[in-house]
């Protein structure tokens, strides 16, 4: 530290702040000061630092500074407001900040308030708030609807938001921004600070934490250089590496050797399943019985803290895990992170390499196992954009319509409004800043009434607009429900999994036997879809045997099969990103980079260029040929697994339209295959076929209304915005069994009737705005046909190429939509018949159709 | 009137077939019995939107207009003799008098020149008031009885509603819930025909002692037919 820095901290920092620093022996740091000087001059600021960097005491020195400086007396109200995206770090907050406060003898007051705070105390804290309050947005909305809001936050002076990178770019960033702006309107002189992870666009975080167009500006950039620069390896193997699959098994035991040699080791899996093996796996080598745990969100709750204490306190050698270790608490001894298969992001892989070794000055180490072939090629991209400090673009975009109807309901609990004001407030929000005026008026029609063109709820308004033009909430009972129903985070319906014996009743039903034994965690309901009672999957580093399903609850024993059952396909994976896309696409067109792959690698990559071609990073390969009676088109897009999804249902429709008899398709993150009757490259040989014409980027028009229209995905996406706009109510979801899937039925069914009559409701167009960033990834299938215009390049074959063969072992484990549903019906019936009657029958049973009649219709 | 006719006798295949009586089931979830000309519709909960509209929740108001919509293209294609909504036609006691007047009108257009038979429900036990047709707490039809409930234990040629019964298969790793017709030859429960009407799996233990032991098959409803699947390889929800 300079002489300046030190001369600075004597004229910012009281004497009882220096003196404690020096006691430790501590000096402040420059961003320490630096934001003291912003808080000072009534700045809002943006502190960008790694992980290990005093982030948090340096976004609270301001407050506490003032508060020990102040003459404030005891209730002079809420000082600091404390906002982070986890309980748990709230928590921990709260623990870091008694230390320096009780040291220096600081008369400052600090409370949490989470779901978990007590009534008593969430009641106290409204009529006498402590100095400093930590809280989730979801109870900060709580407190904005409020009829005490104004009171509570007319003394605040200071805002801090913790983890905005992982925050602003989500439905919880749009509902707290929209509070953060109220807040803001109740208090206007206070400031704010963001602490956030590096991003690649610091200047979007720096808009989202002031209005840019206030004349205090966009909040003031504070950066802390990163430390030692990360050490990552791909990991190489002798074994033989799989053609495709993601769980890299073949490197189980050359990383339990690693994690032999070092202190504690972060094994990151993508996916719940992937965890499960890599756990498994092992264990099975673990000779040594090496302390090694399991964390995932599955697993219940109890046991996840019982994982993270003994990681605290250091019992734990290993712990395998996944994305719920992402973000929160950091634990010193961890000095090594494996991450199973491709991080898909380069920001994923710094943060989750930033795991290890919570120090600046010593690089963090981790190792990338690539599960197959075609990952060895995307972790090495991955690993060269981190080590060159890339970061994904994860852009704040335009807040959710559904989430401002929430706000505007809560708004409206809390007094009051006017709604040209409350859209001037809105609107100085980075999220919401280009809405305009009428989206805004159809959301507070949509909240009052729901918003329809036939006007036939006008007497069961939720909101009303007086005589003196102000919206008032109709009744109590409406801010009652509404405070039900604050948050935007929409769990899928999960089933909790329960050991036990289970027996069968009189009535051919089945029951638990006698007390049901212990609950081990929580699933997701479609896994257990398709599984029937018998099935053997693996959960929480057990292979389990389903027994039965007995209302909310899965009733399993421990198997003693050696093969079970996983899910082949799994939810929740992240595509790839943009960039690490890009990287891929160019390595594999520059021979000059093949000699950093291994040799298995580059010995694929040559069969494909003596086969077939290399895909040029510019155009787009197209394969076509036949293989065991069909015939198939493989496209490389390389734009990660979601977008390559509509794409093929897209494409899909149009080779139907084309009379190339697809028959169905499947989607990797790098290519998709479309397999179907006719033959595709015979097509194109004699003219019947344009591949230019295929991909011309006009599909974006009638095909994908026509397919979003029956889409399941689009469906889903519907039914959370429906929730968070209000329209269904959540605490009804899940409240039983019964209920629960009536519910879900209803959306899909109201989905069906409002686009019908409705296509353009504001719910509607909430759920195209998200599925068209989120399932269906619609700005990258737009900007993909861009691309690839006229820069198409086909390679009729004889058979399939070196490169397709990972995306045709995928084929079979991808979800089915619309009209396919129907056949599969139809198969179901027929085998099932067929089982039950005896083939004759079957086929007697089977040749039903509507009348004849009816079918013309 | 000589066209129906012909429609019935020679194009109407039959489907499934209860206590003897041959009926065809419509992939909209409607029952046709070809002898007497008669359509069975069960659980059209009009005015279902309406009825959570009171409370706060605003679905969207058109699930009336829709599922006479529905009804209008079955009267259209069977042009029935009569016709027999099954119970909870209304979702509450309040729905007739929401009634907007263009769906008033559809279905007053529905009844004329034919018997419109209301059975009554528990959602709407008293029969809509000035909806016309008439009003029955069940009704015998050949050898088949009509009722909203279906009577507990064995039965022999009962037409029901009110369990909104769906079945579920998986088949490849896909798992499909679809309304049903659930019925082991002897009666039927009908699928709920309404648009927001929800289901319920004939799993579930509302179903229990209802069929014959080893006998129930579902009618899945598809796009385009009607798929009978064995009881043995329905799933639970």
């Amino acid at each position: 530290m300079s002489a300046r820095c030190r001369s600075d901290a004597a004229a910012i920092l009281p004497d009882r702040f220096l003196r404690w620093f020096a006691d430790r022996g501590w000096t402040p740091r420059a961003h320490q000061l630096e934001l003291m000087a912003h808080a000072r001059a009534g700045r809002d600021a943006l502190l960008i630092a790694p992980t290990g960097a005093g982030k948090t005491l340096a976004g609270f020195l301001p407050s506490l500074v003032e508060l020990a400086e102040g003459s404030q007396s005891e209730n002079a109200g809420l000082h600091t407001l404390y906002v982070s995206p986890l309980k748990a770090l709230a928590v921990d907050v709260a623990r870091n900040l008694t230390t320096p406060v009780s040291e220096m003898g600081l008369p400052i007051s600090i409370e949490g308030r989470t779901g978990d705070t007590p009534p008593s105390r969430r009641k106290r804290q409204k009529q006498r708030p402590p100095d400093m309050l930590l809280t989730t947005p979801e109870q900060l909305a709580l407190l904005i609807g409020d009829p005490g809001a104004v009171r509570l936050f007319e003394t605040v002076r200071r805002i801090v938001v913790d983890e905005l990178h992982a925050l602003a770019p989500t439905k919880r960033g749009d509902q707290l921004a929209l509070a953060l702006a109220r807040v803001k309107a109740i208090a206007p002189e206070l400031t704010t600070v963001g602490l956030s992870a590096t991003v690649k666009t610091p200047a979007e975080l720096q808009r989202w934490l002031s209005d840019p167009r206030s004349r205090r500006g966009p909040a003031e950039l504070v950066q802390i250089a990163g430390g030692a620069a990360p050490d990552i390896t791909v990991h190489e193997t002798d074994e033989r590496l799989p053609w495709s699959g993601h769980g890299g098994r073949h490197a189980i035991l050359e990383i339990y050797e690693q994690i032999r040699r070092h202190k504690t080791t972060l094994v990151f899996a993508n996916t719940r399943a992937q965890a499960e093996l890599t756990f498994q796996a092992l264990w099975e080598v673990n000779d040594d019985t090496l302390p090694i745990a399991l964390h995932h969100g599955s697993l219940d709750v109890g046991q996840r803290r019982k994982v993270e204490a003994a990681m605290a306190e250091g019992r734990l050698k290993a712990i395998v895990c996944t994305s719920t270790l992402d973000l929160g608490i950091d634990w010193g001894d961890v000095d090594l992170v494996v991450q199973m298969g491709s991080p898909k992001g380069s920001s994923r892989l710094l943060q989750r390499t930033g795991r290890a070794n919570h120090r600046l000055d010593e690089p963090s180490k981790s190792i990338l196992v690539p599960a197959n072939r075609f990952e060895v090629i995307e972790c090495q991209a991955a690993r060269e954009a981190a080590l060159a400090g890339e970061q994904d673009a994860d852009a704040v975009k335009p807040g959710g319509l559904d989430v401002l109807a929430q706000h505007v309901l809560g708004v409206a609990c809390g007094g009051p409004f006017d709604e040209d004001a409350l859209y001037e407030e809105v609107v100085s929000t980075a999220p919401y800043e280009t809405l305009d005026r009428e989206t805004f008026s159809d959301v507070v029609q949509f909240v009052a009434t729901g918003g329809y063109a036939l006007k036939s709820y006008e007497r069961f308004a939720k909101i009303r607009k007086t005589k003196d033009g102000l919206w008032r909430v109709a009744n109590p009972a409406t801010a009652q429900r509404w405070r039900m129903n604050v948050g935007t985070i929409i769990e899928a319906t999960s089933l909790k999994v329960r050991l036990g014996r289970v027996r069968r009743t009189a009535a051919g039903g089945v029951g638990p036997a006698g007390f049901g034994g212990r609950v081990i965690g929580e699933i997701e309901e479609y896994f257990v879809e398709t599984m029937t009672p018998g099935d053997t999957f693996m959960f929480g580093g057990e292979i389990l045997k389903y027994e039965a399903l007995i209302e909310t609850e899965l009733y399993v024993s421990r198997s003693s099969s050696e093969a079970p059952k996983v899910p082949t396909y799994v939810g929740g994976r992240m595509p790839l990103t943009t960039d690490v896309a890009a990287r891929v696409r160019a390595m594999l067109d520059d021979r000059e980079s093949w000699p950093r792959l291994p040799t298995q690698v580059r010995e694929w990559l040559s069969y494909q260029q003596e086969r077939s071609i290399i895909p040029n990073r510019n155009r787009l390969l197209v394969e076509t040929f036949p293989r065991a009676g069909k015939h198939f088109l493989v496209a490389y897009p390389f734009e990660g697994r979601l977008a390559h999804q509509t794409l093929g249902m897209l494409l899909t429709r149009r080779l139907e339209r084309a009379h190339a008899r697809p028959l169905g398709f499947v989607a990797s993150d790098y290519a998709l295959a479309i397999w179907g009757l006719g033959d595709v490259s015979a097509m194109i040989d004699g003219g019947l076929l344009s591949l230019d014409q295929l991909f011309d980027e006009d599909m974006l028009g009638d095909d994908l209304e026509a397919w979003m229209a029956e889409s399941a995905l689009m469906k889903r996406t519907f039914r959370n915005c429906a929730i968070i706009a209000g329209l269904i109510e959540r605490n009804v979801i899940g409240a039983n069994r019964k209920t629960g899937r009536q519910v879900t039925m209803s959306t899909d069914l109201i989905y069906d009737v409002l686009r019908r009559h409705e296509p353009n409701h504001v719910l509607l167009r909430a759920a195209r705005a998200d599925a068209s960033r989120g399932l269906i990834d619609l700005w990258r299938v737009a900007d993909f046909l861009k691309r690839v215009k006229d820069h198409i390049e086909h390679r009729p074959l004889d058979r399939v190429s070196p490169l397709a063969v990972p995306i045709l072992l995928e084929v079979g484990r991808e979800p089915v939509y619309g009209a396919a549903q129907d056949a599969l019906l139809r198969e179901a019936a027929e085998t099932l018949v067929e089982e039950a009657m005896g083939p004759e029958a079957a086929a007697k049973a089977q040749d039903r159709g509507p009348p004849s009649f009816l079918r013309a219709l | 009137m000589i066209l129906s006719a012909l429609l019935h006798d020679d194009l109407v295949e039959p489907t499934l077939s209860v206590a003897g009586v041959a009926l065809v089931a419509d992939p909209s979830g409607a029952l046709y019995e070809p002898r007497s000309g008669a359509l069975v519709v069960a659980d059209l909960h009009l005015e279902k939107g309406s009825s959570f509209a009171r409370r706060g929740q605003f679905l969207p108001p058109y699930d009336t207009a829709t599922t006479l919509g529905r009804l209008a293209r079955l009267v259209e294609a069977y042009r029935p003799r009569a016709v027999v909504a099954l119970g909870d036609s209304f979702h509450d006691g309040g729905g007739p008098d929401r009634l907007c007047e263009a769906d008033r009108a559809s279905i007053a257009a529905f009844q004329r020149g034919r018997d419109w038979i209301w059975i009554s429900g528990n959602h709407d036990p008293e029969p809509p008031a000035a909806c016309g047709g008439e009003a029955a707490a069940e009704m015998a039809l050949g050898a088949l009885t009509l009722r909203h409930k279906p009577r507990p234990g064995a039965s022999s040629g009962e037409l029901a509603g009110h369990l909104h019964p769906v079945a579920k298969v998986a088949i490849r790793g896909h798992g499909l819930r679809r309304r049903c017709f659930a019925t082991d030859g002897a009666r039927v429960v009908l699928p709920a025909f309404g648009a927001y009407a929800g289901g319920l799996n004939v799993r579930d233990a509302a179903f229990h002692g209802l069929f014959a032991a080893g006998a129930l098959t579902a009618w899945m409803l598809g796009e385009t037919g009607v798929y009978a699947v064995a009881g043995q390889g329905l799933r639970p929800d």
